[in-house]
């Protein structure tokens, strides 16, 4: 396993099309952050004990901080006036292009782990990528959030071993989120349309060098957590064409109630 | 009069900057974290560059009011803040004095050379952070994650005492 960038390649002057698919790709990393970190909020005050609801508490605050860079770099790039705000609170279910695993409900507490360690598996993995990418800003929020990911995967996967190779209830309940939750692996590494078009043209990493990277780590966390890595799951997908699970209307009327009860609301 | 009329030099800006406090950490100057990275003066003109420790620190809004509030009040209207994400923050960038404060603060300062390092490094050796309170070395990691995104939660297997470890971020 290799942690090095993508090769730097020649800078294509982006196309017109290049740019609308680039608004495309960073809104839906930015909700696929927003989405997450909602999710890990709502653990505030709920978490088995204090310092896991403190650890995910923080992971929701680094997620919704790099969702802000991405919805701010997403207004700037449509140009059509629209604020991270409009993008964030404005938009319904079926525009949002977060993949179904973040907004997965958080189940119970090897739910919420599973879930977070196969987001943070091809998170960290691509944001090594992006941050040498040929699009300067999107590889400065890379750069910045690559750090904070690092913390992230540690945690996840500390904690997949802790409960995996831990007690009989452990190890029966973190197997059942993996039965659950390894049907949404797969869209992660699946690219859309928009991310094909942009791996042409250079601006997104190569989806199945990752997939490597992501099926090594993974191989090795379950050795150690004495889970077996599972095999010829059919994998679920939609959420990047805004194909949603009925979970993402529930979310989002809590998440934006405030700007669609009150439109303009500040505090 | 003649001194508010007078373009303000760089110099000057850096030394009121120094006045401006981590609203987190009070004990600590914006200069101190490191979080200024540049400044420009253009005639009447102040441009100040500052980057966030963590993505989602929520003090940055609070740091650039303080900075526009300390400024405004020395006169200088014609200010710009700017966020800048690259190069990404890191602990090297504070100061050796505001490692020294954060200590005496009863913050253990972060340990260069000791960021989180490879992901492949589960359950690896924790950071050896000394105790700011009874300077023991016999200290525990009791979670990366802390009371803020920088800190992390340790214990003192001397004295007892939980302590907040700002964690080295490289």
């Amino acid at each position: 396993m290799t942690d090095s960038p993508m090769p730097t390649q020649a800078t294509p002057a982006p196309t017109p099309e290049t740019q609308a698919n680039l608004f495309a790709f960073v809104l839906q990393l930015a909700d696929t952050s927003l989405i997450l970190a909602h999710r890990l909020s709502e653990w505030c005050g709920h978490g088995p004990i204090l310092e896991q609801d403190l650890a995910m508490a923080n992971i929701a605050l680094d997620l919704l901080g790099e969702a802000r860079s991405y919805y701010q770099y997403a207004a700037e790039l449509e140009g059509k006036g629209r604020t991270e705000d409009d993008l964030a609170y404005l938009r319904s279910a079926v525009e949002y292009r977060n993949p179904l695993l973040v907004e997965q409900p958080n189940g119970d507490f090897a739910g919420t782990i599973v879930r977070q360690f196969i987001y943070d598996c091809f998170h960290y993995h691509l944001l090594l990528q992006l941050q040498s990418g040929p699009d300067a800003q999107l590889a400065a929020i890379a750069e910045k959030s690559v750090k904070e990911a690092a913390y992230h995967i540690k945690w996840s996967a500390e904690w997949v071993i802790r409960l995996g190779d831990g007690t009989e209830e452990s190890r029966r309940r973190v197997e059942k989120a993996i039965e659950n939750l390894w049907r949404y692996s797969g869209e992660l590494t699946t690219p859309s349309a928009t991310e094909k078009a942009l791996q042409a043209a250079g601006f997104v990493p190569d989806y199945a060098a990752i997939q490597q990277q992501i099926d090594a780590h993974v191989t090795r966390v379950f050795e150690e957590a004495t889970l077996p890595v599972p095999q010829g799951v059919f994998m679920q997908k939609g959420g990047k064409d805004g194909r949603h699970s009925e979970h993402l209307g529930y979310l989002l009327a809590e998440l934006q109630y405030l700007q669609r009860t009150y439109p303009g609301l500040q505090w | 009069m003649v001194e508010h009329l007078a373009a303000p030099t760089e110099e000057h800006i850096w030394q009121l900057l120094e006045e401006v406090s981590d609203p987190e950490v009070p004990v600590l100057s914006i200069l101190d974290l490191g979080i200024v990275r540049a400044v420009r003066v253009e005639g009447e003109e102040v441009h100040v560059t500052i980057t966030p420790t963590y993505s989602g620190c929520p003090a940055m809004n609070t740091i650039a009011t303080e900075i526009r509030l300390r400024l405004l009040s020395d006169g200088i209207t014609k200010l710009h803040i700017h966020n800048k994400l690259s190069p990404a923050w890191t602990t090297d960038w504070m100061s050796q004095a505001g490692r020294e404060k954060l200590e005496a603060y009863g913050i253990a300062p972060p340990v260069d050379g000791t960021a989180t390092g490879h992901m492949l490094n589960l359950f690896g050796a924790d950071t050896a952070v000394r105790c700011p309170l009874c300077k023991s070395e016999h200290t525990h990691l009791v979670s990366q994650f802390g009371s803020t995104a920088c800190k992390a939660h340790y214990q003192c297997d001397d004295c007892l005492e939980p302590f907040d470890y700002f964690k080295c971020h490289a």
